[in-house]
């Protein structure tokens, strides 16, 4: 290196030549394998950790549900031998497979079965009685399988003999094999078919419905000039804080066989696809309204400017500026709400009567007839519809980001006494259908014995005695909130931080990135069960964690990861990039940066992570149905368990004890936002004084 | 490296390769920058000078090739195990922490007293001009301010290497040249070694005692400002750094260039005879007379130019030999405050269009407006040859 | 085990209790014995008290949930279970877990008492009944008045065409009760006779019901005239004030028994036995009997209150190894006819 370090300095501007000779010579050529330093080290440590938090909570669990979808169950007709003795001595050992053969007893899609599958042996022989002297004997070539004689089990590979009476009781178990005959099955059967038709269908229809009311109330609030904007918008956000089965339960209130307003219905039934659509209605307003709203607000008043100049009629401009201006945010809330309606489990199950949907018949396979292959299948089945609304969804967005970013004068909206007044009268009414339903629970849950004994008493709120877990299930949702918001933001805010601060793993990030954004198109129900099938193996020694309290919490953290995510990453896209860049060049760790700059910058948005968590998991059903045990039944589960138990009217007061809960959360959140704001971020507050 | 000799530069950059994909940001660049050197990287966006910046800091390490800082290989080294200090574009002022808080970052964790800190804090604010102003917020202070604790928080550990990363584009140009200045004196009394990346010529010429010019990721010429100005190696250089007035033409026989019917008296070249070549000659060395009634005046007026410095006195004498005398007709005049841009078509070049600067005083002399008439002179020594072809 | 079955719905299987199941109170050395249930919970603690003033030695940990739910966690820790014994789940999955190899088989001490309809016919039984619990029909008197419906006396009854959208049962594929419906009437009517029947009902039908309590519940709500449920929650509803009428179907009613069996491999063998005797003795059927109109022990039953006088008279032979032999066959075979034609009525 010296006479390396010679030979430059003979020429100190331009390129050094040194002799090949020199071992540094060789080395600028070289390759430069960076060092990994301090920083790095615990970067890449917590991006592992978090990673495998992804992989384990996410990954490998959807991978245990696909697996499970195509772990089939057949007849192993092979693998059965039979002898008969009809007084002249034993028939020389033959196998089920050729009795069938030979009589085409059984096709193979009746060989096909599932789990618990069963199959009596007479059909192999024709000329059964079970009053006729003969006997037979019946083994199994391999123990893989088994017989039942009776209730009996037999697993073992000896013969059995019996006579004819007790030989019609013998029936053949299933083996397991591998294949797509699960799916097969799926789409041969129309019952289940149907459910993937109604599922479309009333998503659809749905979402029409929503983004167009959603829309002409984001419009009043963004266009008008209009009184109570605060208000409305705070009411319409009203249902994001109650589970989604709520709405339904309000609905057999109002318009049930004894509901306040049968007669609005027309003689049609509430119980169907009418329920379903307005309880989704409710529960997805929310989330169309604000992203509409958002849409909205971001159009740039000099448009409308431009049109006013040229003379255009009101609806003129709002087809040429006003919808194309709000084009994506349409688009990306209809996806969403798509996505809420087909993946939604409580409604359909509480006001759906007989018209089936695919997130209700996971349940039904599972609970219902035991059926998890089946379960797994339906749940694969309803991951296609979402996957696609996401993909679109997030191809939109990115679109919409692009318009974001231009630079746009916000419209304020003139007073237009007319228009005002249609607003309003328009805000009224939904509001009044938002907090009409929410009223209408509250009243329900006071009222003694509906609709035989009106007078108002507690009695609903006696929990303890009924089905749902009691009082304890509202202790444990409060707790799994309260847990699920602090984990839940630690994991996704530091999570969010590596993949938007690091530099290096850039393939190891992108998988990161992939991973953090799929929950969002994981159905809870699908989630719970993936869950079942990767925890409750006995083998996966995580096994410990099924029917805790820790599984929901990551049960809950994980379905509501993506939203989190999003909300940390632009959070932590307004930090400066080259953040850590100083704090290296000054020798510090970037931890130091991290608790010192970052947090407490971003600390109104992980405010914003942790509430959005609480309130998700206070309300939460599909992701935590299949999860929880005796000690961890959940306020929301107990609302539905309660419903269908036909304790209506406790479940309505359990689901307004979410609501309040939420309320007070709420109400929480926005006190520590203001202290938090008044206490760290006063650098932000005086930022008028810095021009100068 | 402790043998290293004493002239050893005190950093050394080796054929240094930086590759994004498909892309090679940087080729082959080597470099070395004595103690103390004010280095600017200059270029246009994409040239590659805030990539070696930042292989130099250790923030994107190169893909090939080698860096040496005081004698120690730090190729290969993360950014917290050199010894640098750096001030980006954006300062990346932590924006919840005081200016003393920002400053003091550095110096925690050092098992400095917290007294001692406060001290150095207090010494440091006082040297850029900003004492007083511990306790605000960066939010509160202007851009300059702002641009001076961040350079500030970037020296407040003594780092061997100061890094600029287009530290003074954020601002408008009144403060911006007066922190030129500012900076440059404190970096002469610190004495520290100091590399600036930027896209401003005039920066690099007033602040740098030495630029490297970059262009597709290789370092087009290196020298002070006036060598990179008067002399530049490449075309590229030239039309980079200053305005250039580019005439094309081929090599004649006795070294001078043909242009059309003209052959020029040229600086020395290598060019071939026949080869195509560029003569180029920057504006305020193009000198007009005007036409007939100016012709007396112009010879006793060396200064009139508005590059006037003693180069114009070689000028002149060289337009009194009368080689490279053309006549031209003015197009039209652009006002640019303390001198004009003349526009001028010089059919005898085949119409190749020249721009000449003067003074305010040498066009009411000269009486320049647009249609008329002028005799030009294009000094020999100024006429620079390049060969044509690559980019020209 | 109200054949509440699915109506606690769901989260199925397993509940990791292994921790807790190994420690070992410090104070009295005392077992703890992990008892899976479908008990209503309203009855645990009594039933563990009463259990507890004669073996004060043994710590009843219960892990209590929805027939259709402790089965499906039943099975699914099939190759690893949490459970040591069962007191109070369905008969019909009893068979299902002993068609797995999941029992234990034991003949507790006094089972010469018992009606042999509530035990396993093996020598050695693998489970033993307490009560049984019987299929009814809950009429809300007010309701069927106000529609000028007569009350039904028979199954057949409900075919009539004045019942039309007046019915709910449950649904059998996610019900216990609505399975005991279906295999009663395939039993009553035989198989064909059964189905056809099923085919008329199903007319009549206004929807089915994911649980088996919610049928008597809506009528006890006036929500339906006509609730296929069972006589147990009919019972409680009465009582709670509501104006529906218990009926006893005059071609027999299904029934379901609960029942207990030890869980193969348990390691505390001699607790689970002691459970096993005591769950059969006379004062623990008395104490089934205070809810229950029907017992193993023979002889002793009492009335109980709002039962129908001719319920136990009603109750079929029920084929309990029928059941769960053609579970899947009945199951699939319903959802196929009803399932697929469960469009929205009007």
């Amino acid at each position: 290196m010296t006479a390396d370090a010679d030979t430059a300095t003979t020429d100190a501007t331009t390129v050094t030549a040194p002799a090949s000779t020199t071992p540094a010579a060789a080395s600028p050529a070289a390759r430069i394998r960076p060092k990994t330093g301090r920083d790095d080290k615990i970067m890449a440590a917590f991006i592992a950790v978090i990673g495998l938090y992804l992989i384990v909570s996410l990954a490998l669990p959807l991978y245990a549900v696909l697996s499970k979808s195509v772990s089939a169950f057949y007849f192993d007709l092979g693998n059965f031998e039979f002898q008969v003795d009809r007084g002249a001595g034993w028939s020389a050992p033959v196998t089920a497979r050729q009795l069938n053969d030979e009589l085409r007893a059984l096709s193979p899609e009746e060989l096909r079965t599932s789990g618990d599958g069963r199959l009596a042996v007479t059909v192999f022989f024709p000329d059964f009685n079970f009053r006729a002297p003969t006997r037979y004997r019946i083994r199994q070539v391999q123990p893989e399988a088994a017989f039942l004689a009776g209730t009996r089990r037999v697993a073992d590979t000896d013969w059995h003999t019996f006579d004819s009476n007790q030989f019609r009781r013998v029936v053949l178990r299933a083996s397991k094999s591998t294949g797509l005959d699960n799916y097969r099955a799926y789409f041969s059967t129309p019952a289940l078919f149907r459910s993937l038709k109604n599922s479309l269908t009333i998503a659809v229809i749905s979402t029409v419905l929503t983004v167009a009311l959603a829309f002409g109330f984001a419009y009043a609030l963004t266009r008008s000039a209009m009184r109570f904007k605060g208000l409305f918008r705070i009411i319409a956000m009203a249902p994001i804080l109650v589970p989604s089965l709520l709405p339904g339960i309000a609905l057999v209130y109002l318009f049930g066989n004894q509901g306040m307003l049968k007669s609005f219905l027309l003689g049609e039934s509430i119980y169907g696809p009418i329920g379903i659509v307005i309880g989704s209605v409710f529960f997805t307003f929310p989330h169309a309204m604000i992203i509409i709203t958002t849409a909205l607000s971001l159009s740039d008043a000099r448009l409308y400017e431009a049109a006013v100049s040229l003379r255009a009629s009101r609806w003129k401009t709002f087809w040429t500026v006003t919808i194309p201006g709000a084009r994506y945010g349409l688009v990306s809330a209809a996806f969403v709400v798509f996505n809420l309606v087909i993946t939604d489990f409580g409604l359909p199950k509480v006001i759906g009567g007989q018209y089936n949907m695919l997130a209700v018949d996971i349940y039904k396979q599972v609970i219902g007839q035991q059926n998890f292959e089946m379960g797994a299948v339906v749940s694969v089945v309803l991951l296609i519809p979402a996957l696609l609304a996401f993909t679109i969804d997030r191809v939109v967005q990115k679109k919409q980001v692009a318009q974001l970013s231009s630079r746009s004068v916000p419209y304020a909206p003139q007073p237009h006494r007319r228009f005002d007044a249609l607003c309003l009268l328009y805000c009224v009414l939904v509001t009044v259908f938002i907090a009409g339903l929410i009223g209408v629970c509250q009243y329900a849950a006071l009222i003694k014995f509906w609709p035989y004994d009106l007078s108002l008493s507690f009695n609903n709120y006696n929990f303890d005695v009924m089905d749902g877990g009691g009082w304890d299930s509202w202790k444990n949702s409060i707790r799994l909130a309260l847990y699920t918001a602090a984990a839940g933001t630690a994991v996704i805010f530091c999570g969010a931080y590596m993949v938007e601060k690091t530099q290096r793993f850039v393939a190891t990030r992108a998988a990161f990135q992939f991973l953090a954004m799929l929950p969002m198109a994981i159905p809870g129900m699908v989630l719970g069960l993936a869950y079942i099938f990767f925890f409750n193996n006995p083998a996966n020694p995580l096994h410990g964690l099924y029917g805790s309290m820790a599984i929901l919490v990551i049960c809950t953290v994980t379905h509501f990861y993506t939203v989190s995510h999003l909300t940390a990453v632009t959070a932590l896209k307004q930090m400066d990039r080259e953040f850590e860049s100083v704090a290296a060049s000054l020798k510090q760790p970037f931890h130091k940066v991290f608790s010192r700059v970052t947090v407490p910058v971003c600390l109104p948005s992980v405010l914003d992570i942790s509430i959005y968590l609480f309130v998700n998991a206070m309300t939460t059903v599909s992701g935590v149905i299949f999860l929880y045990s005796p000690d961890t039944a959940l306020a929301s589960i107990a609302v539905l368990n309660m419903d269908d138990a036909g304790d209506i009217a406790p479940a309505a007061a359990m689901g307004m004890m979410i609501f309040y809960s939420n309320i007070g959360a709420r109400l929480i959140h926005l006190l520590l936002t203001r202290k938090v704001m008044r206490n760290t971020q006063a650098w932000r507050t005086r930022r008028g004084e810095a021009v100068r | 490296m402790n043998s290293a000799p004493p002239r050893a530069p005190f950093l050394r950059i080796d054929r240094l390769r930086k590759v994004f994909g498909d892309f090679t940001a940087l080729n082959e660049v080597s470099l070395a920058i004595d103690e103390g050197e004010f280095i600017c990287f200059l270029g246009p966006s994409g040239c590659g000078k805030t990539t070696l910046l930042r292989a130099v800091a250790g923030l994107d390490i190169q893909t090939a090739g080698r860096v040496w800082q005081a004698g120690r290989d730090i190729s290969a080294l993360p950014p917290a195990e050199r010894d640098f200090g750096i001030v980006f574009q954006s300062y990346a002022l932590f924006p919840n922490l005081t200016v003393a808080r920002n400053i003091a970052f550095g110096l925690e964790n050092q098992k400095l007293k917290r007294a001692d800190i406060e001290r150095r804090v207090t010494e440091l604010l006082a040297l850029v001009n900003l004492s007083g102003q511990e306790g605000k917020y960066p939010a509160q202070l202007s851009g300059g301010e702002q641009q001076r604790v961040a350079l500030t928080r970037a020296l407040a550990t003594s780092p061997g290497l100061l890094l600029l990363d287009e530290p003074l584009s954020a601002l408008d140009a009144r403060v911006r040249a007066h922190l030129r200045v500012e900076m440059k004196a404190l970096q002469r009394r610190l004495g520290v070694t100091t590399i600036m990346v930027t896209h401003d010529q005039e920066e690099a010429l007033t602040m740098a005692d030495r630029i490297v010019v970059m262009n597709h990721g290789v370092i087009e010429q290196v020298g002070t400002p006036t060598e990179i100005y008067r002399r530049p190696d490449t075309l590229f250089v030239a039309e980079f750094v200053g305005a250039m007035n580019r005439i094309a033409g081929v090599g004649a026989s006795d070294g001078r260039v043909t242009v059309g019917e003209v052959t020029l008296d040229t600086q020395a070249h290598a060019a071939a005879a026949g080869a195509p070549v560029v003569a180029a000659i920057r504006p305020e060395d193009v000198l007009p007379h005007a036409g007939a009634e100016g012709g007396g005046e112009s010879s006793g007026g060396g200064g009139d130019s508005a590059g006037g410095d003693a180069a114009d006195g070689d000028a002149a004498s060289a337009a009194a030999k009368g080689n490279n005398r053309l006549q031209a007709r003015v197009d039209y005049l652009e006002f640019l405050g303390s001198f004009w841009r003349v526009s001028l078509t010089c059919a005898a070049l085949g119409g190749v269009a020249l721009t000449a600067d003067l003074s305010s005083n040498a066009m009411r002399r000269m009486r320049i407006e647009a249609g008329a008439r002028v005799d030009l002179e294009l000094p020999a020594e100024r006429v620079l040859v390049f060969p044509r072809g690559r980019g020209a | 085990m109200k054949p509440t079955v699915s109506t606690t719905a769901s989260k199925a299987v397993a509940a990791a209790l292994a921790a807790g199941l190994l420690m070992f109170s410090a104070a009295g050395r005392a077992v703890d014995l992990t008892v899976y249930t479908a008990v209503e919970a309203e009855d645990l603690k009594r039933y563990a008290d009463t259990f507890n003033e004669d073996h004060p030695d043994i710590n009843i940990k219960w892990v209590r949930d929805s027939t259709g739910i402790v089965t499906a966690k039943l099975l699914a820790e099939k190759n690893n279970p949490q459970a040591d014994i069962i007191w109070g789940l369905a008969g019909t999955s009893l068979l299902l877990m002993k068609a797995e190899g999941m029992m234990e088989p034991y003949r507790p001490k006094g089972l010469e008492n018992l009606d042999p309809k509530f035990y396993d016919s093996d020598p050695v039984p693998s489970w033993v009944g307490m009560d049984a619990w019987v299929a009814a029909i809950c009429y809300n008197t007010v309701e069927g008045a106000k529609h000028n419906l007569e009350a039904p006396d028979s199954w057949r009854d409900l075919l009539k065409p004045m019942y039309r959208g007046h019915v709910i049962m449950p649904n059998p594929n996610s019900s216990g009760t609505g399975f005991l419906d279906v295999s009663s009437w395939l039993q009553i009517f035989g198989e064909k006779g059964g189905w056809t029947y099923m085919d008329g009902l199903h007319r009549n039908i206004a929807r089915y019901t994911h649980s088996g309590s919610k049928p008597c519940k809506l009528a006890a709500a006036g929500e339906i005239p006509i609730g296929i449920s069972f006589a147990f929650r009919g019972a409680r509803s009465k009582e709670a004030g509501a104006p529906i009428e218990i009926i006893i179907p005059s071609e027999g009613i299904g029934w379901e028994m609960e029942a207990s069996a030890i869980i193969a491999g348990t390691d505390k063998l001699e607790a689970a036995k002691t459970l096993m005797d005591w769950s059969i003795s006379r004062k623990a059927m008395e104490m089934y009997n205070t809810a229950y109109a029907v017992v193993g022990y023979r002889g002793i039953a009492k009335p109980v209150k709002h039962f129908p006088p001719e319920t136990v008279s009603a109750m079929i032979d029920n084929d309990f190894e029928f059941a769960a032999n053609n579970r899947k066959r009945i199951l699939t075979e319903w959802q196929r006819r009803y399932d697929s034609k469960s469009e929205p009525k009007n």
